[in-house]
Parts: structure tokens; sequence; C-alpha cells
């Protein structure tokens, strides 16, 4: 083999190894398609994702995800508006007002609280955040959604909070010197100028970390509570869809409807959290940050 | 007209100072969440350790005694998934970043990275079940948790091994290239030697995430309890993450083990955390003494 075909050849091998993320994917649509489907051989499309009773070990059984997809999507929107004004506003203070020594320890907290693991928060929430929840308002059970929305939030600070910053450290810096230059104080900057430059990049981050609060899935196994029902208040249990999967999958026999049914569940999670991503790409590379020539 | 400027300016500078109380309230509010979690289990399982409760297997129904099954499977679980994910991660990242022309091909391996590191933990866990366990029959074990955590770490250091090869100067090509060396020399002489620190540090955080993982082995790998210690890659391990769910939610006395469950998650939260700070120490270490 001379060098040329060499070169060529070993070129072609990594490539094949670059392809191993998109194989990895296939793959676990694959799975997820042969153990889902034939759930749909028993129960419609739309039965399953609009039913309203998920009682999967009744006989007959009830194979409705809805409030399973509703409870998912609350505890969702609840965590992102408690991580997105803490998440970015802690980006701004790292990007553009803290000095170096605090950037530094504050960089680190956060990195170390993305390393913290999910089932340590749901520990945390089950036996810390739980009794005073009940206490102070005097709740039949403290594992609900103003709980799992808390510990979620935490979860998703990091991404959201890492992705900002760096999309706020991109805005050029004549930027801010221009508006300096104009009079404009500090803070006028940030919220006229940098903070507009770099929504784009804020965006991405927000639907980042929404992916990971839908996905998540010790937390809510562990702390809201497991209630199967489309929640009435913010202090009732319920059931999202990971904790369903976790919870239930251990327990029903293989290629029983159930085990069926549970992995049609994780088909709903997988394209909604890919959506998830997907948009979030879409943003990130459309309103791309180039240099000051686009803006 | 120069008594209205001034009380603009004073508002414009109050509306300033507002807001950055705002800012570091969120500051402080974050880093008090982990500090006051960190201080919590430590102050409530530090009691719970001790020499036994380390290397000592788990007693009467798992009510006493101590964790050591789990601590060694999650060891085996995590060199398992390292020893899967970083070959293939630094490949990967090789063909990104030292062959790879902008084109249609690329950007989709880039959003299937993307997609892939934002897959749910309990999805790879039912891709685990489906794959590895059922249909490569390897039953519930270490091999099949290894695998399934190994490609969930995947994303994560194919992220840092590109860091680590882009930071290589261009230069250290170029004078390899100049020198007749071929290309993929260049890559394994060259490149490779100077960007592993930041690959190490890479792995390090996948070895982490690895740790601390629940969902991805509850299906694949994790027993509730095995009282022999695992023979062979194709028995089930007891594990960290799993054994803190289990005894907080189906033990028989949950509210009697609280000591051995703040104990176990104090030694997962060390282990974890100890990963990252070693991760994040070699790296300021790296920042302050690059050579270029």
């Amino acid at each position: 083999m001379n060098r040329k075909t060499k070169e060529i050849f070993i070129k072609y091998i990594f490539f094949l190894f670059a392809l191993v993320a998109i194989i990895v994917l296939a793959m676990i649509v694959f799975s997820l398609f042969r153990e889902g489907m034939p759930i749909f051989k028993q129960v419609s499309v739309k039965d399953f994702l609009f039913g309203m009773e998920w009682y999967p070990t009744f006989d007959p059984p009830y194979f409705g995800i809805f409030p399973l997809i509703v409870g998912s999507f609350i505890v969702t929107i609840f965590a992102t508006l408690i991580a997105v004004p803490l998440g970015v506003l802690a980006a701004i203070y790292i990007s553009e007002i803290a000095p170096r020594s605090i950037k530094e320890v504050l960089k680190s907290v956060i990195e170390l609280l993305a390393g913290l693991p999910s089932v340590v928060l749901g520990f945390f929430g089950m036996v810390v955040i739980a009794p005073v929840l009940q206490n102070v308002f005097d709740l039949p059970t403290g594992l609900n959604i103003v709980n799992a929305s808390m510990i979620l939030a935490l979860m998703a600070i990091p991404t959201i909070s890492s992705i900002s910053e760096d999309a706020l450290y991109a805005v050029p810096q004549e930027f801010k010197e221009a508006s300096y230059a104009l009079g404009a104080t500090k803070f006028e900057t940030i919220a006229k100028v940098i903070f507009p430059a770099a929504l784009s990049g804020v965006t991405t981050a927000v639907m980042l970390g929404m992916a990971r609060a839908i996905g998540e899935t010790m937390v809510v196994l562990m702390v809201a509570g497991g209630a199967a029902a489309i929640p009435e208040s913010i202090f009732d249990s319920v059931r999202p869809m990971p904790a369903s999967i976790a919870a239930e999958m251990g327990e029903t026999p293989y290629r029983s409807l159930h085990y069926h049914a549970l992995f049609a569940t994780g088909m709903v999670l997988f394209f909604l959290t890919l959506t998830f991503n997907l948009i979030a790409d879409y943003v990130s590379n459309k309103f791309k940050q180039t240099g000051s020539a686009t803006l | 007209m120069h008594q209205i400027q001034a009380s603009t300016m004073k508002w414009r500078y109050l509306q300033q100072s507002l807001f950055f109380a705002l800012i570091r309230g969120a500051a402080l509010i974050i880093t008090l969440a982990l500090g006051g979690i960190i201080l919590y289990i430590i102050i409530h399982g530090i009691s719970a350790i001790s020499w036994d409760f380390i290397t000592k297997p788990p007693t009467h129904s798992m009510t006493q005694g101590g964790i050591m099954p789990a601590i060694l499977g999650t060891i085996y679980l995590t060199v398992g998934a390292i020893s899967i994910g970083l070959p293939l991660g630094v490949a990967s990242a090789i063909y990104l970043t030292e062959y790879a022309r902008q084109g249609r091909v690329i950007r989709l391996i880039r959003v299937g990275i993307n997609c892939l590191a934002g897959v749910p933990s309990v999805v790879f866990g039912l891709f685990g079940l489906a794959f590895f366990v059922i249909i490569f029959k390897f039953g519930s074990s270490i091999l099949a948790g290894s695998l399934t955590l190994g490609f969930l770490i995947l994303p994560t250091i194919i992220g840092a091994s590109e860091e680590a090869l882009k930071s290589v100067p261009k230069t250290f090509r170029e004078a390899s290239l100049a020198l007749g060396v071929s290309k993929w020399q260049t890559i394994f002489r060259i490149v490779l030697p100077n960007a592993l620190p930041g690959i190490l540090t890479g792995s390090i955080l996948g070895i982490g995430r690895a740790a601390g993982e629940t969902a991805p082995i509850m299906f694949t790998a994790a027993a509730f309890f095995t009282s022999k210690l695992p023979g062979s890659v194709f028995d089930e391990v007891m594990a960290l993450p799993y054994h803190i769910y289990v005894l907080a939610t189906a033990g028989t006395n949950i509210e009697e083990t609280r000591p051995i469950q703040y104990g176990t998650v104090l030694v997962l939260v060390a282990l974890v955390l100890g990963i990252n700070m070693i991760a994040i120490i070699i790296r300021a270490y790296m920042r302050r003494n690059k050579r270029w």
C-alpha cells in the first residue's frame, strides 16, 4: 500500500468513527420503534396520546398517556420559569460584572451543580424539601409539582447559564465600546446592546435547558408524587413520562402490552426532546453571530 | 435644564444599582443552593461513614452493614463506560477537527451529536434494555450497563476532545507536514499528545457523569441486592445511585435506614464531585502553564 492510499484509508476509518453518534441515534430510534409500535395494534395512536386514563395493570387495562404528557409539561414549564431568570442573570454576572476571582468561583459552582447526580437531588427533594412544603402549606404530601419544579430548575440552571454565558461572551467588544461612548451606563449597555445581540444564544440555552428538564428522570420519579391525573393545583402530584417509565418497567412482564406501552411512551419522550434540540440547533444556526457585520 | 439632567442621571444609576443587586442575588441563590445541599449531605452523612461502611456488604436485608458491593459495581460500570466511550469519542473528534471539511455530512453529524446529548437518560435505559439486554442477549449485566453508559457519555467526550484538538496551534501541524511527515503521523505524534491533557479532562467529566447516572442502569445492569460480587461482565451488580433510590423509596424501613441513605449519598457525592474537582483543577493548571 503506498502512502497516498494509506492516508485515504485512514481518513475513511476515522470517518466511520465520526458516524458513531448518528449510528447510536439510529439504534435508539430502532429499538424504541421495535418495542413500542406493537401497542398501536391494540390502542389507536389517538387514544394512546390523548386518552385520559393510565391504568396499565387494570383488567381491561387503559393506556392513555395524556395525564403523563401534561405532568411532564407542567413541571418543565415551572422549572423553566424558575431556572431562566436565575440562569441568565448568573450568566450576565459572570460575563459582564463579576470580578475575576468571583467569576472563577461562580463558574466552578455552576459546573459542580451540573455534576451533582440527579438521584442525589431527588433524594434531597424527598427528605428535605417535601417535609418543609408539607408543613408550611399544610398539604397531604410534599411530593408535588412545586417540589419537582424547584429541583428540576436546579438541574436546568447549569445548562442555561453556561450556554448563555458563551453567547454573551461572543458579543463583539466594539458594541460595548460604542454604547459606552454614547454615554450609556453599564446597565443600559447590557440591557439594550449586549443582551439583544446575544438573544439567539440565550434562546438556544433556554431550549436546551427545557430539553434537560423534560427528560430528567430520577427527580420526577422521586419527588413528583406519581399521581397519573391532570393536576388541579400546583400542590398536586403528577406522574411525568420518565417517572412512569422508570417506575413501571421493572415490574412489567417482557413483551406484555404494558411493556410496549412504556416503550411507546419513551418514543413520545424521545421525539419531544428531539424537537427541543432541533429547535435549539435551528435557532443557533439561523441567527448565528458571525461578527459585527451581521448585526 | 441642568437639574433635570442630574435627576435623570441619578435615576439611571439607581436603575443600574437595582439591576446589579438583582444579578448578585441570582448568583447568590445558586451558590447557596449548591452549598446548602452539599453541606446538608455532609452533616447528615458523615456519622454513617466508617471503614466498615465502605468495605463491608449490606446485612439484615440492607438495613445495616456497608455498601462495598455498590461502590465496586459503580467502579466497574464506570470503567466499562469510559473504555467504550473514550476511544469512540476521540476517534470521532479526530475526524471532525482534522479531516472534515464544512459540508452537509458534517452538519448532519454535528446535529446528530447534539441530539444524542439531548436524549433523556431513561430513554438510554430503554435503548440499553431493548438492544443489549434483549437483542444481544447480554441480560442485565455489567456489559449491557457499560455499553449504555458508554454511549451516553459519548457527546461529552467528543465535545471535550474536539476543544482539546482545536486548541493545538495550526503551526504545529504545518511544521510537521513541512518536514514531510504524513498526515496521520502528524495526528498521532504531534496533535494527539499535545491535546491529551484536554482530552483527559473531558473524559474525567464523562466518568463523573457515568458514575452518577441512575435511569440508564436501572433496567440494564443494576441489581436490587446481590450477596455475591460479580464474577464476569455478564453478572448484575449493585450500584451507588440505584442503591440510594432503592433505599429511599422501596426499602422495608425507609425511616430507619436514613443514616445509611445519607451515608450512601455522601459517598456518591464525594466520588462524583471529587472526580469533577480533579477535572476542574487539571484544566485550571493547564491554562496557566500553557506552553504556546
